[in-house]
């Protein structure tokens, strides 16, 4: 049995928005039948304003397929489609209390139904890039498409290489038998033979940056969340960065709160998706000055 | 919980009496079989009790035939790397698509080791093509493992039949029995089966007990090497409380064979007619007329079975599904798939499979909630239109990425 949230189960057995709307004027049906989930959703939107004035979806699919369906005419109804475009699968995610790995790939659908009903409301055609693969890694929600892909495209020879660029591996290492997999297969099509204690590649980082571009994004990712924390009486600065270990100081109401982890988490995944490489956030009760006072 | 229970295939509830036999051997009887002393000699008399008690459920000709193991699986394992061991001049393995991932992940494994695996297909009712496998078997073949009915649609394999065929090829037969012990009488003395497993969680004894049976006179090769436990074969101290429970199970399992094949049979075959008859649009997968006593494996088309699992378990209804989402992976059941069901009624699948515990009151009752489910699922799916299917649903709905 997954382990779904009470906000899952809430907007799978009450779905709201569901069903066909008739005045619509976008609609996007994204989804794989193969893999058991698909979904139409349906934008009424005021051509002046741009706003979503109603959205609906129907949905062939599992539990969290219909909850994020659900999730997502919630989230959307009233915005404007460039804010709605804003709204991401983590966003999607958050707002059910979390999906389970596994399902992670719901919340990513309900984001491309919603590019793909803006698309088609702008007469544009939509198209996805990603294909999908086989859930490998199971505590970063890694599938083996990325892992290989990422393996082709970086010519990685390691586990911790692919772990360094995707995360996959980096928690419990239960799925290191499938990366080794899949690392022999890419390695076989070069030419090579996968050697198990094979050390890394140099740690370059993947998004090819100098330290200094690497921090300004960091500053960037970290300025672009510090309204909302002020809103909430928080505040949150930038301590240090150490290779893939980046320091942060909570203050203000955001210091010690339930909410702090949930926060960082949201904050790390941010950064990563900015980065492009797998780095952990930890909170410090120092400041950046005193830290750097002690040297 | 006081629930329906319709997922015995998945596992069954121990049985009070079997629980009842188990407990000394908690307590009171907890020696080792193999000590010199009083404390293990009743315990090693319980479990040759154990051992004759499955003897006679298999119908196998001696006691010693029956090997404890942990589980299925390890019995599965046990008996298809001891036929590669014990010929290593014989390089192939002959399964089927629909075997249990107890055998098929093996196979996959060992055809990387370098193994040839030849896979078996089946038609649109799950049936094997006996000419196909005719052509497979040779003097390459190590062994041969076909189940014996399968875990999902219940559909029975002509094992005995097959396994003749094998042993004139001068190769081992396997059969993954796990779904068929203890619901069909089985006959072993009378076949050419070498190996058999079994597991106890199917039949009213505890998780984590297995048999492997071993025709005497089959060449093996142990998969734990130890002890002299099992005679050599299986080494590890005995699970005792375990197998005393499976032997108790086994006894009342002969003891039900008749309840079994027309009481329980009469009840899934009226939950089943009392479905199909209420909800457009569902059909039965495998082979209704060769199957398990205690399965229906229903396909409700366009919906997916996780929604439907969701929602029957609102009603304190348990079952399950062979959607990609129930086990998290990306394709519905490799069962469903090598019937050749289409996508958009292979994850509507539902198994159903009850036991002899099962009530007429509960068939009812499941016969009353489900269709409403399934109208329910449906006016959410982009495939339906008010009472049907949209004309042409697959046209009507056509998501990009597939
Ligand atoms: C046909 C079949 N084989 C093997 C197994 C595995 O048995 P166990 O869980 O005892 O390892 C099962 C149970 O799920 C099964 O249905």
């Amino acid at each position: 049995m997954w382990d779904y949230s009470d906000k899952v189960k809430d907007h799978f057995f009450q779905p709201r928005n569901a069903g066909v709307l008739a005045d619509a004027n976008g609609v996007g049906d994204v989804g794989s039948i193969s893999c058991g989930d698909a979904l139409r959703l349906m934008l009424k939107v005021e051509p002046e304003s741009d706003i979503i004035l109603d959205a609906q979806f129907q949905t062939f699919g599992c539990g969290s397929a219909i909850a994020s369906s659900s999730a997502l005419t919630e989230m959307i109804r009233g915005l404007t489609l460039e804010e709605a475009l804003k709204v991401s699968n983590q966003d999607i995610a958050d707002y059910l209390d979390g999906l389970p790995p596994e399902k992670m790939h719901c919340s990513v659908m309900g984001r491309e139904a919603l590019q793909a009903a803006v698309a088609n409301y702008r007469g544009e055609v939509w198209s996805d890039d990603h294909e999908e693969g086989a859930l490998v890694c199971k505590c970063f929600a890694i599938d083996a498409v990325l892992i290989e892909d990422t393996i082709r495209s970086n010519h990685l020879c390691s586990v911790q290489d692919v772990t360094n660029y995707t995360k996959a591996g980096g928690g419990c290492s239960s799925c290191h038998e499938g990366i080794e997999d899949i690392l022999a297969r890419v390695m076989k099509d070069r030419g090579e033979t996968y050697k198990p204690g094979s050390a890394p590649k140099e740690e370059a980082s993947p998004a090819g940056l100098t330290n200094l571009q690497r921090i300004r994004r960091i500053e960037a990712v970290l300025e672009a969340v510090r309204p909302q924390l002020k809103r909430d009486g928080g505040d949150i600065e930038l301590v240090d960065v150490d290779g893939k270990t980046i320091y942060v100081n909570m203050t203000g109401a955001c210091a010690g709160c339930q909410m702090e982890a949930l926060t960082l988490q949201g904050i790390q995944q941010k950064l990563m998706e900015e980065l492009k490489e797998f780095i952990k956030i930890v909170p410090t009760k120092v400041s950046s000055l005193t830290r750097a006072m002690k040297g | 919980m006081n629930g329906i229970y319709f997922d015995n295939n998945a596992t069954t509830r121990v049985d009070p009496a079997v629980v009842e036999t188990m407990l000394p051997y908690f307590t009171e009887q907890f020696g080792n079989p193999s000590s010199m002393h009083s404390f293990g000699n009743k315990v090693g008399l319980a479990i040759k009790k154990a051992r004759m008690q499955v003897q006679e459920l298999l119908g196998a000709e001696y006691d010693s035939e029956i090997i404890f193991t942990s589980c299925g699986t390890e019995s599965d394992s046990t008996a298809i790397l001891s036929a590669l061991k014990a010929q290593p001049e014989r390089r192939e393995i002959i399964t089927t698509t629909v075997e249990h991932p107890a055998v098929l992940t093996l196979c996959t494994y060992l055809e990387k080791e370098g193994y040839k695996v030849h896979l078996l297909q089946v038609d649109g009712k799950g049936r094997l093509d006996m000419d196909e496998y005719r052509a497979r078997l040779s003097d390459q073949t190590a062994v041969v493992s076909v189940m014996w009915a399968n875990n999902e649609t219940g559909t029975f394999f002509p094992v005995v039949e097959m396994a003749e065929l094998a042993n004139a090829a001068g190769a081992m037969f396997h059969t993954d029995a796990v779904q068929a012990a203890g619901k069909v009488p089985l006959n072993l003395k009378d076949t050419k089966i070498d190996m058999l497993s079994v597991s106890g969680h199917k039949l009213h004894a505890p998780k984590g007990i297995g048999v492997l049976y071993l025709k005497r006179g089959t060449r093996f090769r142990p998969m734990l090497r130890g002890g002299h436990q099992e005679r050599g074969r299986r080494a590890g101290t005995e699970n005792s409380a375990s197998i005393v429970g499976l032997g108790h199970a086994a006894e009342m399992a002969m003891a039900a064979m008749t309840f079994e094949n027309t009481e329980v049979a009469r009840l899934r075959d009226k939950l089943e007619a009392g479905i199909l008859a209420k909800v457009p649009r569902s059909f039965v997968t495998g082979d209704p007329d060769n199957r398990l006593p205690n399965t229906s494996n229903i396909a409700f088309e366009f919906i997916e079975g996780e929604a439907i699992l969701l929602l029957l378990n609102k009603f304190g209804i348990a079952a399950s599904s062979g959607s990609a989402c129930t086990s998290g992976s990306l394709e519905p059941s490799h069962v469903m798939r090598a019937m050749g069901i289409p996508y958009t009624a292979a994850h509507g699948t539902v198994r159903f499979s009850l036991s002899r515990y099962s009530t007429e009151f509960e068939v009812n009752r499941v016969i009353q909630v489900v269709p409403e489910i399934i109208a329910q699922l449906r006016r959410l799916s982009p495939y339906w239109e008010g009472d049907g299917p949209a004309a042409e649903p697959e046209k009507a709905f056509a998501p990009v990425y597939a």
